[in-house]
């Protein structure tokens, strides 16, 4: 049988981190009452009119940046059609003709190898990344044959990210969206969590032989979080290789993934291929970006969003704290990856280095297998951790100065774990874990033991 | 700087000649005695004497807010007013209260103006004659005149009044009519291709059409967003100065108002024309324009020559494609405009709940009528995949170069255009409603649909009456921005012809020295 080649690709819409929505004055919160979060303009009422958040053109741009995209100083607005109970104007604004952002890219890393030891850098190219409006919330009431609307997300910035199909697997297409997912979030443009709905993905898969065009693709909806977006398009790569392994052709639809039975299903389908009647949007006039060279010499600083301003204010992006950290403390880039993968273990990791004579590379183990592995496995965040970094770092303390083995220090963290109160030393004390240093009291101890035991030594003896 | 001009309304009621209340109250007696001509959808009576006895207890402190302090005012039914409702002549939004004022509903009662109710149009704002609203056609005032009366006598035979009126011209019929039978000092209309001016010229009085980016549109339920624009329709050109100063300006709510600082400005008494140079465009000798307006057209040419202006045949070569390229682009944007009427946040919804998409097409097929139904589908099938390029960019282009002859003309030298507003005088209501509202709309707005293409500012000023004893007005088209120039060439204008007032019998019978004198028309 021929190899195939799966391809995929994703759409990510980010919701921006601001204080009001893309278009109007209202506030953006997570978890309002119903309805309380809408304005004139989000209602769709007649005659209001958008008016352009500045803090979102900047999030789009800081976004830009960071994924090396080139920012067109240019853009445009415009209107795409469609009826739905969510979408109040009948119309949603976003970025068809020419988007805020062009042709970056994203770094991402992965553990491949047998103990996944290896680590191999891969790139997924962006095609570009447009700003738009996030549409309200329908809940579906079967039992009472009625739609339930709540417009207070309707109008929300939302950062639209293409990425090019250059990936091949679920397990790439979650690191992918993991590294994308860190950046946002260190830039503070979007806090992209999944589970409130502020990173949304979709997948487009399909599959090919070698050499041959690509084959039809489909799109993949509803995955809610990226453990999902694995499964998703690990299962519709080899659904679509069955499929076509029997015989069969792939339609281009659009699937949802059903978490709960692991696949994809074809959505309700709408009939024949929707037309969005694309038009520009005639009440924002373009969008017109400067740099240094750009800028003119009296401009009102208030109403320019500048380009090489925000460049220079850009954070670290992950990739460069990793660099960071594995020159400064002299860990492996395998360390630094799992450290900035898990919310605050990084902080947590320099709080103990910086409480302990022990050195980095020694304490990362302690906190990679000892700490991180207890953390997973009740499920716990970092922030949440019953030990805090100068409970571990007093521990570490401890075997520094041999005042007890490592054997020891496991059974007092084991200890700690529990969330006594007590602190490591007061634990030591209690299970008599000090290692003795006294080379005549170990003699006594071994003298005692080969007394015990004489069957035993007799048997060594004799071999 | 405050005005030198006396301001004869306002400064009545400055030296407490006449009160801001019985202004109103006249204004309101009068709006009822001439019900039949339908101007008004909504008289806004309570909340109109509540803002004059605020008007007139600043009065009496000797504090009024401005010249148009206590001046009552009328607004077409497409501008929101809170707590007023807004319908558009549509069943839509029969009963819909909105919460907000447009900005220049806003700014006309931040300066004092007395609200009197919201005034009659075509529905959305869809048409050339007034006539397609859901509540009735309007009534020209000019059909009661003595003048258009006495030149019907002379017909063979004696015709019922009721079926001899004729129409206002649209869409903004009921601001015209308002303005025009006196019962407001000054109405707003809106501007998409000509719905200002037309009704101004059908009515006799002074119809602004403002430079594109001028005026906000924040609360103007909108037509086209990228053509319309509020109008001003009043019964002298200073009139029409001063409230387009009072609503001019940057708006924050409206991003395709011009940020640059609007200065109100003062007319000047033109007296020497000779450095102006007026174009007539030879285009506007439109297929179908009357000799009467033909002769007219010439005539005023002549009065700028005499006078010593230079006056030049200019062409704009691309006008006879402009209907087309508006039809194209009106459509396409009435096609997205209309989408956000699902019966779902406000207005009409239909009882149909068998699904959402049903509850939508009933809703839709209830609350819109015919010509607003037509402009839908043909918007939507131009911004089909397939046909975008071929129309909707096609058109986009021809609009560049409709707005670029006008570039071409006024670098040449030109500072005006003069032209005719409309192809002849009022028709008789019987015979316009012969041919539907998109043959007609392609007939009237041929003279007045390339300045909103252009985004021009453009004003229609009464010139004389016609045979029939009708107003005929001519167009001024000036440069973008330049409204001070386009507004003095027109007052000097309008000077000269001394166009005569409507002798209206309601009018009359009320008393006051304020309705009886020409120069009390105005208020300013």
């Amino acid at each position: 049988l021929a190899p195939w080649v799966p391809v995929v690709g994703l759409e990510i819409h980010a919701q921006i981190s601001s204080n009001s929505k893309l278009f109007s004055g209202s506030q953006v919160q997570f978890a309002a009452p119903p309805n309380s979060l809408v304005s004139f303009f989000d209602a769709s009422l007649p005659g209001t009119l958008p008016v352009l958040n500045r803090r979102c053109v900047e999030a789009a741009v800081m976004t830009g940046l960071a994924l090396n995209c080139s920012i067109n100083k240019k853009c445009l607005f415009d209107r795409k059609h469609y009826f739905y109970a969510d979408l109040p104007a009948g119309y949603q604004i976003t970025q068809q003709r020419v988007p805020i952002a062009v042709n970056g890219n994203l770094s991402y890393s992965l553990c491949i190898g047998n103990k996944m030891s290896q680590m191999v850098t891969r790139t997924v190219r962006i095609k570009q990344i447009q700003l738009e409006q996030d549409s309200g919330k329908s809940l579906h009431d079967d039992t009472r044959s009625q739609t339930l609307v709540d417009l207070n997300r309707a109008g929300v910035g939302l950062m639209e990210v293409v990425m090019e199909p250059d990936m091949c697997c679920g397990e790439e297409a979650a690191a992918a969206v993991r590294e994308l997912q860190l950046i946002l979030q260190t830039l503070g443009s979007s806090q992209a969590v999944m589970a409130e709905g502020q990173l949304r993905v979709d997948a487009n898969v399909s599959v090919h032989h070698p050499g041959e065009p690509y084959g039809v693709r489909t799109e993949v909806k509803n995955i809610n979080s990226i453990r999902y977006l694995a499964k998703a398009v690990d299962y519709e790569i080899q659904r679509q290789i069955e499929e076509l392994e029997n015989g069969g052709t792939i339609l281009n639809e659009t699937r949802a993934f059903d978490s709960k039975l692991g696949c994809t299903v074809p959505m309700r389908d709408k009939e024949g291929k929707q037309d969005y009647r694309f038009m520009p949007e005639p009440n924002l006039p373009p969008l017109i970006l400067y740099d240094a060279k750009s800028l003119p010499a009296n401009m009102n600083h208030q109403q320019v969003v500048n380009i090489d301003w925000i460049h220079e204010r850009l954070p670290d992006l992950p990739s460069v704290k990793r660099a960071k950290l594995v020159e400064q403390y002299g860990i492996l880039p395998e360390h630094s990856f799992i450290l900035l993968n898990e919310d605050g273990l990084t902080e947590f990791f320099e709080n103990v280095v910086r409480q302990t004579q022990m050195m980095p590379r020694k304490v990362i183990g302690w906190i990679l297998n000892d700490l991180l592995s207890y953390l997973k496995q009740h499920s716990l965040t970092v922030k949440e951790s019953p030990v805090s970094s100068s409970l571990l770092a007093d521990l570490l303390n401890l075997l520094e100065k041999k005042e007890i083995s490592a054997a020891a220090a496991k059974q007092v963290l084991a200890e700690l774990w529990k969330g006594e109160g007590k602190t490591p030393l007061e634990i030591v004390k209690e299970k008599k874990l000090e290692l003795i240093q006294d080379l005549k009291e170990l003699e006594q101890i071994c003298q005692a033991v080969i007394d015990g035991h004489e069957n035993e030594v007799i048997m060594m003896v004799l071999g | 700087p405050e005005s030198r001009v006396h301001l004869q309304v306002s400064s009545a009621l400055k030296e407490g000649q006449i009160t801001p209340t019985e202004l109103c109250q006249r204004c309101l007696a009068l709006i009822k005695s001439t019900k039949f001509l339908n101007a008004y959808i909504t008289v806004a009576e309570e909340t109109a004497l509540k803002q004059a006895e605020e008007s007139e207890k600043r009065y009496s402190k000797g504090q009024p807010l401005g010249v148009l302090d206590g001046i009552p005012i009328a607004v077409k039914d497409n501008f929101n007013t809170a707590g007023i409702e807004t319908t558009c002549a549509s069943n839509m939004l029969k009963g819909y209260i909105s919460p907000y004022n447009a900005t220049v509903v806003q700014k006309l009662l931040d300066q004092g103006a007395v609200l009197l109710g919201k005034t009659n149009l075509d529905e959305f704002a869809m048409g050339s004659g007034s006539t397609d609203g859901v509540f009735g056609p309007v009534r020209n005032p000019w059909s009661y005149s003595r003048q258009y009366k006495e030149k019907s006598l002379s017909k063979s035979h004696s015709e019922d009044e009721e079926s001899n009126w004729v129409i206002t011209g649209g869409s903004s019929g009921g601001s015209a009519a308002a303005v025009s039978s006196f019962t407001c000092f000054a109405a707003l209309g809106s501007d998409t291709g000509g719905s200002t001016r037309n009704p101004a010229a059908h009515c006799g009085v002074v119809g602004l059409k403002p430079t594109y980016g001028l005026i906000s549109r924040h609360g103007l339920i909108p037509l086209v967003n990228s053509m319309d624009v509020p109008g001003i329709l009043t019964r002298c050109v200073d009139d029409a100065a001063v409230v387009l100063g009072s609503l001019a300006g940057h708006d924050p709510k409206d991003s395709t108002t011009i940020q640059d600082n609007f200065k109100p400005f003062e007319l000047p008494d033109l007296t020497d024309v000779s450095k102006l140079s007026i174009g007539i465009p030879k285009e506007y000798h439109a297929p179908g324009l009357s000799g009467e307006i033909l002769a007219l057209w010439s005539k005023a040419a002549d009065l700028f020559k005499n006078a010593g202006a230079k006056v030049t045949d200019v062409s704009l070569p691309h006008t006879r494609y402009s209907i087309v390229c508006y039809h194209v682009l009106c459509t396409a944007e009435v096609a997205s405009n209309m989408a956000r009427f699902d019966g779902l946040e406000y207005g009409h919804r239909s009882d149909m709940n068998k699904s959402t998409e049903s509850m939508y097409a009933a809703t839709r097929r209830e609350g819109f009528n015919d010509v607003v139904r037509g402009r839908i589908l043909s918007g939507n099938y131009f911004l089909l995949k397939q046909n975008y390029e071929n129309y909707f960019i096609k058109a986009q282009k021809v609009r560049r170069l409709i707005a670029n002859d006008f570039l071409k003309v006024f670098r040449s030298g030109v500072d005006i255009l003069l032209t005719p507003t409309t192809l002849s005088d009022a028709a008789p209501y019987m015979e316009f409603i012969k041919e539907d509202n998109r043959t007609r709309s392609a007939q009237d707005d041929i003279l007045t649909q390339a300045a909103n293409m252009a985004g021009l500012p453009a004003i229609n000023v009464p010139a004389a009456l016609s045979e029939r004893g009708l107003p005929i007005g001519l167009q001024f088209i000036g440069r973008s921005f330049q409204e001070k120039q386009l507004l003095t060439v027109a007052k000097w204008f309008e000077k000269q012809v001394k166009f005569p007032m409507i002798q209206l019998e309601e009018v009359k019978r009320l008393d006051p020295g304020v309705f009886q004198h020409q120069q009390s028309a105005s208020f300013s």
